[in-house]
Parts: C-alpha cells; structure tokens; sequence
C-alpha cells in the first residue's frame, strides 16, 4: 500500500548528518468537533517515530495530541556519511503506520 | 530504566534469542520499543506530567536554549519550538506547555550520537511557558521560555486603529 | 458590534491611489509607490511575502515554517492529481516547466478573465471528466503544483483592448467599493490601514498579495486558493461572498494581479 506520507530531508552539514522530516497526518486532538456534524473528531495522532540510520536506530520521538498537524521533525547527529541510507517510522494511535528511506545527500 | 531494554533500543532487532522470538510470530519487532507513556501525555497538570517523565527537582540550566521561538506565537497550531543544549549525555528532552490541557506535547530518546538539539512545530492553547526537561548522565535539567501562545481576538485592540 | 462600526466610520478613505480615466499603468506606478513611500525599509520585491515583509518578529517563525514548509507534501499530490488527468495532460502538457505566470489573462474569444482554476475546470468539463471544487482540495493542490513550476517567474498581466480594460475596470471598481455591514471596502485594511492590527492580526499591504497563492494557511489546516480567500475577506466586514470564480473575482483577481506587475511569482506559500 504506497502511503507516501513522510517527506525526508537528510544531509551533511559540518561534519553531520541533519534530519529532516515532514509527515502528512492530521494529528486530531480529539478535542476539536466536526463543524458539520457537531460531534467531537476523535483523537488520532502518531504516537512513535523512529529514525534508522543505516538499520541502526538513532532517534526515537514520542508525540502527544499537542504536536502540530503534518507534523515537522529536526534534529541532528554524527557518525554518518553521505550516501548512507535514513529510514523514518511511525505509528499512530489507530494502528496505522508508514516508513520512507532517503540517502544522506 | 532496565539494561536489556536500551540494548534493543539501539541494535538491529533480529540478533540473538531476540531474533527467534521475533522469527517464532511471539513478537512484533514494534514491541521492542518501550511503551509510548500513556501516563504522562495525559497528565492534565504540570506536576502530574513532570512527576510522571521524572522531571521533578529538574535543575535550571542555561546551557538550555530555547533557539528561533517566538516570543508570541503567529498561530496556536503552529508554533516552531526549536531547542539547543551542550549538556554531556543526553538520553531524553521533553517539551511540556505549561498551560496545555495535558502539557506533555512530546519527548525525544536521543542516542549518544545525537547532537542536543530538536526542533518541533506544536499547539499552544493560550499564553504559556514552554518547559523543556534534559535528562543527562541520570540528573535533569530544565529550562523554560515564555510564549503568547496565540491572540484571541481582542476588540479593544480597534481603538489603536482610532487614535491613528 | 457597535465598537466596530465606531471603527468602520473612523476610517474614511477619500478615493484611493487611483484616479478615474487614468491608465492601468498609471494606477499601477501610483499604487506600488504607495507601499514603498510607506514601508521605507521593505524592498519593493519582497512584498511579496506579505506581512513579513513589514514584521520582523513574525519573519523569523514564517522563516522556520518555510524551510521545511507544510504545501511540499500538496505540491507532490498536486503532481499526482496532474499526471492521472489525460485530459489536464493534453491542455496543459507544459505544466512542469510552469504556466501558472501566464494567468490570468483576458480571454478575448469568451470575452472573459481567464484564470487558471477556470481553464481547468473547463478543461476537465469538455473531456468528460470530474471538476474540481474551487476553494481547496484537489484543485488547490493542483494549483500549488503549477504555482510552484512557475516560482520566481515575472507577475506580467496585460491589458490589450478595451474588453480587457472593461474587466480590469470592473475589478479595481470592486476593490475600492464598500460592501458588507461594516461598509469597508478592501483598500480600507489593505491600503489604507496595512501595517496597522485589526484584532489579533497584522493587515498586510495590498501590494503582492496575490503572489503566493494557492497558500497552505496555519488557520486553515491546509491550502486554499485566493477566491477561497477573497470569500473569506468579504466573509469578515459581513458581506454576501461571491462565488469563486464568479465574474467578480476573477475581474478583481485581474485588477489585484495587475497592480503586483513586475513583482515575482512565489507560490505556493505558508502564512499564519
């Protein structure tokens, strides 16, 4: 099932490997209500997301409701090359879940 | 926090006795993960949520930057939170709203190869601090930016327009 | 409400930048000498980015926003929605190399602005395929798509005859024409009053405001398209929206686009 829902954006940058992230997901709060309905929107959100480098894992994130919707990752580590491979995870509160790959450019 | 579960943590998932469970069906290489603290993030109050991710008697820190946050947030759903540290050893960094329903908004498990850094985009509710706890070397750290979180819509702000 | 209506007269705009019978030229060299008489320290082509362009503070948190900005995931499924089209291919087989810059234009054989998201209704409508919606979704993603092939493009619109001045008329009419409960008029918070607060948020200046679009606004969640917003504006002084693409937007589109002429494109962009 192609999801396609994480957009990488992994380089070098002073001697390490800056990782970037967008994921398309709504992160409801379970709060908001459904302007048609009136009935509250159920909470779905991610909850873990992992990032591999080459197999290896170097980061893992925990997200509450309060992490904004098409939620943004950043961060940044050392001990890697250009070329080498990153691969981003998650999984949401229902279940779902998605992974994308990108090279180190 | 156990030996063993930081060693799945950071090797691959299909080593050793480990491997066969997960070879058997018994496991799922997602349970290897420790489990997303259901605890904390629905702690409703700062104390609940700092007791629950061992944030208490955290120490004030400087070498804790709140780096490119603004000082009133454009937007409540959007605010770009972005934290710097040089502390040594950092395993974990929190980042709590005070004043959110549940104020835990997310937590980062940084391998030692990470750099103190991470950068979020998160809601905001309304005017609130913003707390970021540093667990290091087994102490924690903190340090604490103060937002606007976004406006509400003020009507008296019209007589500004009226003066001019 | 009454606070509102204070403000509404407070605010009593002569006229306007423009004159009657003077050339869309001149309105246009009054017009952007306008914003830069009045925002000394903006240089004329970053008005583009709109608020930021006049506000530091919010700059830099826009700056962080589009480093990694939200739309790219749109831009991509803007493409998707373009390549499983036929018929989008077969009107538009030069969208990767951008065509969003040569709308809108005045389309002499309809007699009528043409806009983009027109042209691609129309499109779809004579291949027998589904039309989009006007304000977001699909249409708003595939906009975001041309818009970004056309990025750093020229805002170059032309008036070429007197049809095409009639609706260039008709727009700036409607941009300077007081309408809804509160009886303001455009110019009043984006001529007038740009730079100044309304409630919680900072007008911006009316010169490249059309640049950017489609734009994934934080508020929205998402992309909108700039009749989306034009609805939205008339929405906020309590005035009967039009339709998007209505006669009435697109000639006010037209008019909008025209003043921003030598500007660059920059769509699709993020704003609060």
């Amino acid at each position: 099932m192609a999801k396609k829902t994480i957009k990488i954006r992994a380089k070098m940058s002073g001697g390490k490997a800056a990782v970037k992230a967008l994921v398309k997901h709504p992160m409801h709060t379970g709060l908001a209500k459904d302007k048609k309905t009136g009935e509250k929107i159920p909470a779905h959100f991610i909850k873990d997301i992992i990032c591999e480098h080459n197999g290896a894992k170097v980061m893992h994130a925990e997200w509450g409701v309060a992490v904004s919707k098409n939620p943004y990752l950043s961060f940044r580590f050392s001990g890697a090359n250009k070329g080498d491979t990153i691969k981003i995870s998650w999984t949401d509160n229902k279940g779902d879940s998605d992974s994308a790959e990108a090279k180190i450019g | 926090m156990s030996m063993k579960r930081r060693t799945f943590l950071k090797g691959s998932l299909m080593t050793g006795a480990l491997g066969v469970a997960v070879g058997a069906g018994l496991l799922k290489p997602k349970t290897v993960l420790a489990a997303w603290p259901e605890a904390a993030f629905s702690a409703d109050t700062m104390d609940a949520a700092m007791s629950a991710i061992g944030g208490n008697g955290a120490a004030e820190s400087d070498q804790i930057k709140f780096v490119k946050t603004p000082e009133i947030a454009e937007n409540g759903n959007v605010v770009p939170i972005n934290i710097e540290s040089s502390i040594a050893g950092i395993e974990k960094i929190s980042v709590l709203v005070n004043n959110n329903p549940s104020p835990l908004a997310c937590q980062y498990h940084l391998t030692s190869n990470c750099d103190g850094y991470v950068a979020a985009r998160i809601k905001m509710r309304k005017t609130s601090d913003v707390t970021a706890i540093v667990k290091a070397g087994g102490k924690t750290f903190m340090a604490k930016k103060t937002d606007q979180g976004h406006h509400r819509r003020m009507w008296r702000l019209i007589s500004y327009v009226i003066v001019r | 409400m009454r606070k509102l209506l204070c403000f509404a007269v407070a605010i009593g705009l002569a006229g306007g930048l423009t004159v009657a019978n003077a050339s869309p030229d001149d309105d246009k060299a009054a017009f952007q000498n306008y914003f830069t008489k009045k925002f000394p320290q903006t240089e004329k082509g970053d008005f583009i980015n709109g608020v930021y362009s006049i506000d530091a503070a919010s700059r830099e948190q826009w700056e962080t926003i589009e480093e990694f900005p939200p739309y790219e995931i749109d831009i991509e499924e803007g493409k998707g929605v373009y390549e499983k089209s036929a018929a989008l291919k077969q009107c538009f087989p030069d969208a990767d190399k951008g065509i969003a810059h040569n709308y809108p234009f005045f389309d002499n054989d309809k007699g009528q602005v043409m806009t983009l998201a027109l042209a691609i209704n129309n499109c779809l409508k004579a291949a027998g395929e589904k039309t989009l919606k006007y304000k977001k979704g699909k249409m708003a993603k595939l906009l975001a798509y041309m818009a970004y092939q056309s990025r750093g493009q020229k805002i170059d619109i032309k008036i070429a005859n007197d049809a095409a001045k009639a609706a260039y008329e008709d727009g700036k009419r409607f941009y300077y024409a007081r309408r809804g409960q509160l009886n303001m008029s455009c110019a009043h918070c984006h001529v007038d009053n740009s730079g100044m607060r309304i409630r919680a948020d900072l007008l911006s200046p009316a010169l490249g405001h059309v640049s950017h679009f489609p734009v994934y606004r934080s508020k929205w969640g998402g992309l909108g398209t700039l009749h989306r917003r034009f609805a939205g504006c008339n929405k906020q002084v309590r005035a009967k929206p039009f339709k998007a693409q209505s006669e009435e937007y697109r000639n006010l589109e037209y008019f909008l686009t025209y003043m921003s002429n030598g500007l660059d494109h920059n769509g699709p962009g993020a704003r609060k």
